[in-house]
């Protein structure tokens, strides 16, 4: 207790007024004696009240260890305020310390609902800086792959999405999809989740017909498998009045807060890198940039469903073009040999331990490379001094910047909306955090 | 050079004369140095340019030079949603007076990647609104990604629980 608070002894100290007046006066003079006492008293509204809740770190509905801080009015959210920093381990320092080779492992580690293009994404702006290119059938198996593991994250935002608004089903039906994926990658790259498939140059092993037939497979079942889910969210009432008209951002708000990706395309912008700066082979292939105007929680998720079937479409394209060839360019000072040759060759030998023991010593300047990953603008901007290990790298992570934008999606909405809000924005924690 | 970005940069050159320091171009990455005041003149007419407005900040970081006089930079990435390309802006500060003027009131987006330049690199924003740090504690001391922050860390630097 603070000593401006009163207590009932100073109370009754006071002198109580004179007997001879009124009774009505008699109160009202009683009543202007206690007020005149203890100016401190006010006498709340309880309707006025807020309140503060802390949601998270560990929360099962904030895709990992966000931590939001929410005021509420009621069950109104007045503002919202989310905190990083749970899962920072410091890759920007790692990479710092590391040579180009090494980091590549340290990308799955990112965003790890898509190892995949994560490597395809730092290994681009490397390349970029080295000035070399891939051949074109390590460029098309990238490109590939990079889809297959967009769909992969697009049906976990999907499917977690629809398990935070109460559709249990369809979560258990995207991971077992998710798992057919993930039996592709542990066939082609050796690795079901940590993949670290691509090399400088290239990638790590061309690809087998076995793998190529077992892609061909799974996108031959996969649109029947996605219009099952489809058919299960799409006209059901609860999903659909909890997502609609939640979350709204318009083009000019999304845009000026940084939105990238399916969250800036649900608003209405068409802007899709693999479109407007062609990387790779996304030039030469057909596919549509899906928009909605709405911006709402359900645009955003209608936007995530229809790229799914665009990258379909881009991996047929690339199983029938696919040339042969080989899958690592033509660079001995700068790409890794094969292993077989490093025992036979002298000259290998030489390059594999220049290589690995002092990294392959890229010329001083700056690059920005920026890919079209499924959260959004995943970039690297690397600092050269001609050393085998960056200046400095600085990772551009879509999810990051896509947070920025939540307190102003949850203002005015309900506490149970910050799920379906949340669920549509699709964060993934390790890539936020770095 | 691009076309579209020479014509930028010659429209920036001429709004803020011998602010502009320096025009690198790397791999065909245009890199325009400036003085540290003119950041926010830059952005708003970046932003507002007539024919290539550039309605999106990317990113904003800080980089440790480390042994150069002017030790931290500043960079900006600007992309032109309409047009197609990037321009990136760079300011120089001295560790002695590192603070670089906000540029939350022209891009709000930006507002989240000063916070975790200052957390990072330990470069002040001033008129930022809510210049907290972004991934480490209120109460840290360090920078870590400073040049002479060691890789594994601080012992003690993160008071730890007393093992029981």
């Amino acid at each position: 207790m603070s000593e401006h608070t009163k207590t009932a002894d100073d109370f009754f100290d006071t002198p109580l007024p004179t007997t001879n007046l009124p009774p009505k006066e008699q109160r009202s003079q009683l009543l202007q004696a206690l007020l005149d006492m203890d100016p401190d008293i006010s006498f709340d509204d309880p309707l006025e009240n807020d309140m503060v809740l802390n949601m998270g770190p560990s929360h099962p509905a904030t895709h990992g260890v966000l931590r939001i801080l929410l005021r509420l009015d009621g069950e109104t959210i007045v503002s919202a305020m989310p905190e990083l920093g749970y899962l920072h381990r410091g890759y920007e320092k790692i990479a710092e310390n590391e040579t180009y080779h090494e980091f590549i492992t340290h990308t799955d580690r990112l965003d790890y609902l898509q190892p995949l293009h994560n490597n395809v994404a730092y290994i681009l702006a490397v390349e970029k800086l080295l000035g070399i290119e891939a051949p074109v059938r390590a460029q098309y198996i990238r490109t590939m792959l990079s889809e297959l593991a967009r769909i992969s994250s697009h049906l976990v935002g999907f499917g977690v999405m629809a398990m935070d608004v109460g559709a249990m089903t369809l979560l258990l039906w995207c991971f077992r999809e998710r798992e057919k994926i993930h039996d592709i990658f542990d066939l082609v790259v050796g690795a079901r989740f940590t993949t670290s498939f691509t090399r400088i140059g290239g990638i790590a092993q061309d690809i087998t017909d076995e793998g190529l037939a077992a892609i061909r497979a799974f996108i031959d079942q996969f649109p029947e498998r996605q219009q099952e889910g489809e058919r299960l969210l799409n006209r059901n009432r609860i999903f659909f009045d909890r997502c609609r008209n939640t979350g709204v951002i318009s083009a000019e708000d999304a845009l000026a807060i940084g939105l990238t990706g399916p969250n800036l395309r649900g608003s209405g912008v068409a802007m899709d890198l693999r479109r407007d700066n062609p990387y790779m082979i996304y030039d030469q292939l057909d596919f549509d940039v899906i928009t909605e105007t709405e911006g709402d929680s359900l645009a955003r998720y209608y936007v995530r469903l229809a790229e799914m079937k665009e990258s379909v479409k881009i991996i047929y394209q690339c199983l029938d073009k696919l040339p042969q060839g080989a899958v690592h360019a033509r660079e001995p000072k700068k790409v890794l040999p094969r292993k077989e040759r490093i025992y036979t060759r002298m000259e290998e030998l030489i390059h594999d331990f220049m290589i690995v023991n002092f990294g392959v010593n890229p010329p001083e300047g700056e690059v920005y490379h920026a890919v079209e990953s499924a959260k959004g603008q995943l970039g690297f901007h690397i600092v050269s001094r001609g050393e085998g290990h960056p200046w400095r790298l600085k990772i551009r992570s879509p999810s990051f910047c896509n947070l920025q934008a939540l307190p102003q999606m949850l203002k005015g909405h309900l506490l149970s909306d910050i799920l379906a809000v949340l669920g549509s924005l699709d964060p993934v924690m390790g890539e936020a955090d770095k | 050079m691009n076309s579209i970005i020479e014509q930028v940069v010659s429209g920036l050159r001429e709004r803020l004369g011998d602010a502009v320091e320096d025009v690198r171009e790397f791999r065909d990455d245009v890199i325009v140095v400036l003085s540290r005041d003119a950041i926010v003149d830059a952005a708003t007419w970046l932003r507002d340019h007539e024919e290539v407005p550039f309605p999106l900040c990317e990113d904003v970081f800080g980089i440790d030079a480390y042994s150069r006089k002017q030790r931290f930079e500043v960079n900006y990435h600007f992309y032109s949603v309409t047009k197609k390309v990037r321009i990136h802006l760079k300011v120089r500060v001295e560790e002695d007076d590192a603070v670089v003027p906000s540029i939350t009131a022209v891009y709000p987006g930006a507002g989240w990647y000063e916070r975790e330049t200052w957390d990072m690199i330990g470069v002040r924003f001033s008129g930022h609104p809510d210049l907290r740090r972004a991934y480490m504690p209120e109460d840290y001391e360090y920078h870590p990604l400073r040049k002479d922050y060691p890789l594994m860390g601080v012992p003690g630097s993160i008071p730890l629980p007393k093992r029981g």
